[in-house]
Order: structure tokens, then C-alpha cells, then sequence
């Protein structure tokens, strides 16, 4: 509580320069990078509208998977690596409604739901394993989250889908690698209100439900169980002491991540067109932890603007690269770009002395 | 505290070995099912360890060191990658090329594990996660310099290297005249097995190098740092610098076992063979029964027999048992994760389990001097 009474006496102007410091180098030449791509986009030929539309495209598909890395920040578990056990949830939850002879939007409810109940009880697990390693968790967390995309793997083999839009053809058992959303929740989010004017096209459903979830997160770290996240993030010892249920709090927090992972993954495939199974979501993790770091979280501090700037930056730079660069030099270094970008913002976070952490 | 009764003595037992128990279980069962020859699973294994043994052991140095598992070997991996397709495109045949290889890797191997050194001492604590993500960063580092730089500013003259574009190089570059060269040299076959003896020497050396080395001055600085870095720090140990030079070790050991690991192979996939190599080995060596803070020679060996032949015959039994071949493909990866996963969590819990016995230890003492005074 005292910080927050001290972060109001402040003056504008020392605001202003904690937000440069605090957002950091490695960000502002990220950022100036990306600016760079935007004006250098009409002299190379690509449109700038077209470009835009682009970006703001894929911000819709993955800013909810970003959004699942606050809760697991917040409550001191770290950078969420384990992301794929939501993803897998999700996926569930997404075959199944289609197996269950769900179409149109309702399949997309349904897929929301029957997530939500793979969510919980893998959460609780993850969650109840996380309370048993404290200190350790985001290696563990890495590896938990390969080891059920592996042990997945095995089963949309051997699980019994029957439904013909998703099994291979010939054998007629065992899930396609990809799966076609047509007819059923294909487009669901983004073709509502959508807006078009020239080039420019802006899928206002899929930021709207964005931002209902990112809302309700903001509500829910204003509540008293989010202060109680908050605290045991900060300092565990002194929350413990208030009476607060640390590892109740932090399993919250874990469900609530892979969760939002499980939707997220649904929205993603909604904007996408296509279920991608198998070892598509082994490193899904990764660009969601570097875009949330981009936007100027830290290992144990992330706040809702983080997630939106970050995705955005991310994501701009995942788009504009490959049209932008090649034109400019006539090479395809987008791959090479994202990796050392990506990557070298999770090292910058890991490597930068952390208040709470030790 | 101690109870030396004989069944809770085979309990312990069990508990502290119940990884590679479990290994040898699934082998014992996968074998039969799967339908191999004996000579043929033999001679598999012999190849195998032949082809893996160098580049695990070089994970043994950091453990020493207390920095857990080093992820981050896969940058000797890349260093090695980079000298072959050097020495094949200047078309350095044979041991020569081999050795040249080897050589060459060396600088590339200590600049990359002294940018991994120092990064890891500035993540201490989780130095896995840290050397981890420093594995991919660096991939992308190798891709710019192998994709890009080789051509225009590293010369590469010879087009079955060189991509038909003119820069970068090929998926796959062949070193079909350094195939299996160092294991052919010196090979014996003792009923139709062949026992590539020179390999084997040179692993027999690296054995020898560590355990000479666990006794110099060095090498008990390192266990000392593993032990407790502030005791060591306290003791007039650069605690710093000895993890930097742990990390080189292994860094350019792994360069040596990569340059083995790919003669052996007959062609490098130039940006996959490294990518995976990290996991694997890590994976045998805790198969063996090593854990994050102790492994020994013998873990090494006694994990790629068994991490090995599981691999082997996974697929053939998968596809026996459920008539798809893929089942035993994921079954073998999903294993190889799960005992990574499993070993990192007893890891932690153990550390925890002592961390609260030490605190009510130390409670002990305290009440008990209390009761005195």
C-alpha cells in the first residue's frame, strides 16, 4: 500500500523519466526499429494501410495468449514457460466441439467451455506442482509444458475422433496436423463489426473480446483476492504473515493462466482459419514470453499496458520484417531477426537483477 | 534419524535409483516385443555410444561447477558445425580434416562459452533456464553468420556447400570422405560387431582428464563454488571466473563430441543437427541416474546403454503394440521430456526437503544452547 501512496506524491516529470528508465534500451530500440520499418514501408513498395491492417490482425490473434503471462508474474511464479499445457486445453477444447457435432459460433462457445473444464483440472495440477518447487518453477514449467505437447502427440493418435472434417482420411482414425475451422468457428471474432475502409480492415470483434478480458484481468488484480496475488508476488513472507493462503493464491493464479492460454489459443485459431495439433504448440511459449518482456514486463512485474504495447511491438516487427527487409536488401532475414530479437529480450529480463526474486 | 533396517535400506535404494529402474523395465519389455536380433541391437548400441558418450561427459564439468545442466552445450555443438563445414569446403579429407576440425573449433567454442559464462553469472539461480534461451539466441546468431555471412564475408568456394544462390550455406553438407573415419581406424569386430576402438580411446582419455582433474587445484575450486558460493567466495576462490572456465570446458569439449557425433553421422544438417542435441544427451545422462547437482562417469555410460536402446526399439515395439508406426516415434520424445521433467522436479523437491531440515536443525541448536545458557 505504501508504494502506491508514494507513486502518486510523485511529480510528473520524475514519472516521466522512472518510465524511460524503467522501460528500458533494449525497448526503446525496438520500438525505434519498428517506427524505422513503418516509414521505410511506402518507399519499398508495400502499403502502408495494408501493413497496418497486418499488425493489427496479428495482435488480435495472440494478445490474449500474452495476457495469460500476467497472473503466474504477478503472484511470483515467474515468466509462464508451461504455456503449451494451456494451449493443449484449448485444443481439447476445441476438437471435441467439433467432435461433438457443434457449428458456427455455437462450436466456438462450446469450444470455450469444454477448455475451460481441461483448463482447471491441468491448472490445478501445474499449479499444485509449482507450489511443490518453489524457486525452480520456470524450468519446470518449460518442461512440463514439452512433455504434455509430446504426450498429446501420442494421443490425438490414439484418442477415438471419429468426426470426418478432422481425421486422416485414408486410415479414418487419428487426428489430421492441421484442421480446416471452416464451417464452423472460422473468422467468428473478427468478422464481427468488422471495419473496412480502403486497405485498412480492423477485426473490432476480436479486440473487442481482448478487452473484455483484459479489463476483467485489470478488475481483478483491483480486487482484494488480486492485492493478496499481488503481495504474495512482492514478498511471500509478509503476505503469509497478513494471513494470506500463499499457495492457494499462487494455484489461483496458475489456473487463471492456463486458462487464459486455453482461450487465447482459441482466438488465435478463430483470427488464423486452422487447429494446429501436434508439435505445432511446442514453442508457442516463447513468442508470447518475449512479447510481454518487450512491452516492459519484468520477471516479477507486469501490468495490462505491457501486454498490449508489447504484443503490438512484437507482433509489427514479426509482420513488417519479412515484406520490408526483403525488399530493401533483397534477403529474407525476418527468421533470423525475430530469433535474436525474441530470445535476447527473455536473456535482457533474466539477467537484470530482480528485487523479490532472491 | 538413520534407520539401516534392510527393507527401508532397499527403499532408499529404490527411491534414488528409480529412474534408471524404470528404464531398465522398459527396455526389458520393449526388446522382446520389438523383434530385433540381438547382434543388431548390440552393434546399434555400440555405435551409440561410440557416437554420443564424448559430448555427454562434457556436461559433467558444470554440474561439478553447481550450475545444474548445461543447456547452453549446444553452442560447442554450433562452433563444431561451423569448423566442418569450413574444413570440408577447403576439402580437408580424413583425420586430417578430423583433427583440423577439432582445432579449429577451439576458438569458436571459448568465445561462445565466455558470452555464456558471463551471462550466466549474471542470471545465478537459474543458470538452466538462462543457458537455455542463451542456446536459442545463439542459434540465431549461427543462422545469420552460416545463412548469410558465409559467401560474401567468410569465403566458401565450393557449390556442393554452397546454397545455388551464391551465399549460405546447404541444408545438409556431406562429409562422406570423413565418414566414420576416426571409428574405422584401429576397428575391431569381435562377432559381428564392430568396436570402434579409437573413438573409445578418446573417450577413455576424457574419463581419465576428469577424474585427474576433479583432483587439481581447479577442480576443487569448482566443486567448492557447487557447494556453496559464498563459503567459496569467502575462502579466496574467484568464484566468478572458475564458473566462466567450467563453462568453457564444456563448451569446448562439447565441440570435440560434436566433430566425433557428426564423422560418425556422414553429413551435417546444418541448422538441425545441433538443435536437438542438447536435450538428448541431457536426457541420458539423467536416465543414468545422474541428478542436477551430482553425476558421475558411470552414470554417463550406464544412461546411453539404457536411453539408447530405448530409442531403439520404441518405434519398432510402438508400431507392434498399436499398429502405428508414429506412436513409438512420440512415445520416445515424450519419454526422453518426461525424464527431463521428473529429474528437475525431484531435484527441487529434495533441495527444499533439505533447506527446511537444515532450518530446524539449526532451530535445534539454537534451543538446545538456549537450554545451556
Amino acid at each position: 500500500m505504501n508504494e502506491t501512496l508514494d507513486k502518486s506524491s510523485q511529480t510528473v516529470r520524475d514519472r516521466l523519466s522512472a518510465f524511460v528508465k524503467s522501460f528500458g534500451l533494449p525497448r526503446l530500440i525496438i520500438a525505434a526499429f519498428l517506427l524505422m520499418l513503418f516509414i521505410a514501408a511506402p518507399f519499398v513498395g508495400a502499403d502502408f494501410w495494408t501493413q497496418i491492417s497486418n499488425t493489427i490482425n496479428r495482435f488480435s490473434w495472440n494478445a490474449v495468449l500474452v495476457l495469460a503471462m500476467v497472473p503466474m508474474i504477478h503472484s511470483g511464479c515467474g515468466l509462464n514457460f508451461g504455456l503449451p499445457l494451456g494451449i493443449i486445453s484449448g485444443l481439447l477444447g476445441a476438437t471435441l466441439s467439433i467432435e461433438f457435432g457443434f457449428t458456427g459460433p455455437m462450436s466456438f462457445v462450446m469450444a470455450i467451455l469444454i477448455a475451460t473444464v481441461f483448463a482447471v483440472v491441468l491448472g490445478s495440477l501445474y499449479g499444485w506442482l509449482l507450489n511443490k518447487i518453489k524457486g525452480g518453477e520456470m524450468m519446470i514449467a518449460t518442461y512440463v509444458g514439452f512433455s504434455s505437447v509430446s504426450f498429446m502427440c501420442m494421443m490425438w493418435l490414439l484418442l477415438p475422433y471419429k468426426s470426418p472434417t478432422m481425421v486422416w482420411g485414408l486410415s479414418g482414425k487419428g487426428l489430421r496436423t492441421t484442421i480446416s475451422l471452416e464451417g464452423f468457428y472460422d473468422k467468428v471474432l473478427a468478422n464481427f463489426l468488422q471495419i473496412n475502409i480502403g486497405n485498412l480492415s480492423i477485426p473490432t470483434g476480436s479486440l473487442l473480446f481482448f478487452a473484455l478480458l483484459a479489463f476483467g484481468m485489470w478488475a481483478f488484480l483491483h480486487s482484494k483476492t488480486g492485492t493478496a496475488m499481488t503481495a504474495v508476488g512482492s514478498n511471500p513472507t509478509f503476505a503469509r504473515a497478513a494471513g494470506v493462503n500463499v499457495d492457494r493464491i499462487r494455484m489461483l493464479s496458475v489456473i487463471i493462466s492456463t486458462w487464459l492460454a486455453a482461450i487465447g489459443i482459441l482466438v488465435y485459431e478463430q483470427g488464423f482459419g486452422f487447429v494446429q495439433l501436434y508439435m505445432a504448440p511446442f514453442y508457442m511459449a516463447l513468442p508470447a514470453v518475449s512479447a510481454i518482456l518487450i512491452g516492459g514486463a519484468t520477471v516479477n512485474k507486469a501490468t495490462i499496458p505491457n501486454v498490449i504495447i508489447g504484443t503490438f511491438l512484437f507482433q509489427g516487427i514479426v509482420t513488417m520484417t519479412p515484406t520490408v527487409m526483403n525488399s530493401m536488401i533483397h534477403m529474407d532475414m525476418s527468421e533470423v531477426i525475430r530469433v535474436v530479437v525474441s530470445q535476447g529480450m527473455i536473456l535482457y529480463a533474466l539477467t537484470r537483477k530482480t528485487e523479490a526474486a532472491k | 534419524m538413520k534407520n539401516n533396517s534392510p527393507g527401508k535400506k532397499f527403499l532408499t535404494f529404490l527411491g534414488n535409483n528409480s529412474v534408471p529402474i524404470l528404464f531398465v523395465l522398459i527396455c526389458v519389455f520393449c526388446i522382446p516385443v520389438s523383434g530385433f536380433s540381438p547382434s543388431y541391437l548390440i552393434n546399434e548400441i555400440v555405435t551409440r555410444m561410440g557416437r554420443n558418450i564424448f559430448l555427454i561427459l562434457c556436461l559433467l564439468i558444470p554440474i561439478m561447477a553447481g550450475m545444474g545442466l548445461n543447456f547452453g552445450m549446444t553452442l560447442g555443438a554450433m562452433a563444431a558445425e561451423i569448423a566442418l563445414i569450413l574444413v570440408s569446403d577447403w576439402q580437408i579429407w580424413g583425420i586430417p580434416g578430423v583433427v583440423l576440425a577439432m582445432i579449429l573449433s577451439i576458438p569458436f567454442s571459448i568465445m561462445l562459452g565466455t558470452l555464456c559464462g558471463k551471462i550466466l553469472n549474471m542470471a545465478k539461480g537459474r543458470e538452466m533456464i538462462t543457458s537455455y534461451i542463451i542456446s536459442f539466441f545463439i542459434n540465431g546468431i549461427y543462422q545469420l553468420v552460416v545463412l548469410y555471412m558465409m559467401g560474401p564475408i567468410i569465403p566458401i568456394k565450393h557449390s556442393n556447400v554452397k546454397l545455388p544462390r551464391g551465399y549460405g550455406i546447404r541444408n545438409s553438407v556431406d562429409l562422406i570422405h570423413m565418414r566414420q573415419c576416426l571409428d574405422n581406424l584401429l576397428a575391431v569386430r569381435i562377432g559381428g560387431v564392430k568396436i570402434p576402438v579409437l573413438t573409445f580411446l578418446l573417450i577413455g582419455l576424457l574419463c581419465l582428464f576428469i577424474i585427474w582433474f576433479r583432483k587439481t587445484k581447479l577442480g576443487q575450486d569448482m566443486r567448492a563454488v557447487g557447494q556453496d558460493m559464498n563459503v567459496a567466495r569467502d575462502a579466496g576462490i574467484n568464484v566468478e571466473r572458475t564458473r566462466i572456465i567450467s563453462i568453457i570446458m564444456s563448451t569446448v569439449l562439447a565441440g570435440f563430441g560434436m566433430v566425433i557425433y557428426l564423422q560418425n553421422m556422414g553429413n551435417i544438417a546444418t541448422y538441425s543437427s545441433h538443435s536437438q542435441i542438447g536435450m538428448f544427451c541431457i536426457a541420458a545422462l539423467l536416465v543414468g541416474g545422474a541428478s542436477v547437482d551430482k553425476a558421475s562417469i558411470g552414470n554417463v555410460f550406464l544412461g546411453v546403454i539404457l536411453f539408447h536402446t530405448m530409442f531403439i526399439v520404441a518405434p519398432s515395439a510402438g508400431a507392434k503394440i498399436t499398429g502405428d508406426s508414429m506412436i513409438g516415434e512420440y512415445f520416445r520424445v515424450f519419454v526422453s521430456y518426461g525424464v527431463i521433467t521428473v529429474a528437475l522436479i525431484m531435484y527441487e523437491t529434495k533441495k527444499r526437503k533439505l533447506k527446511s531440515q537444515s532450518g530446524q536443525q539449526l532451530r535445534l541448536e539454537q534451543e538446545k544452547e538456549a537450554e545451556h545458557e
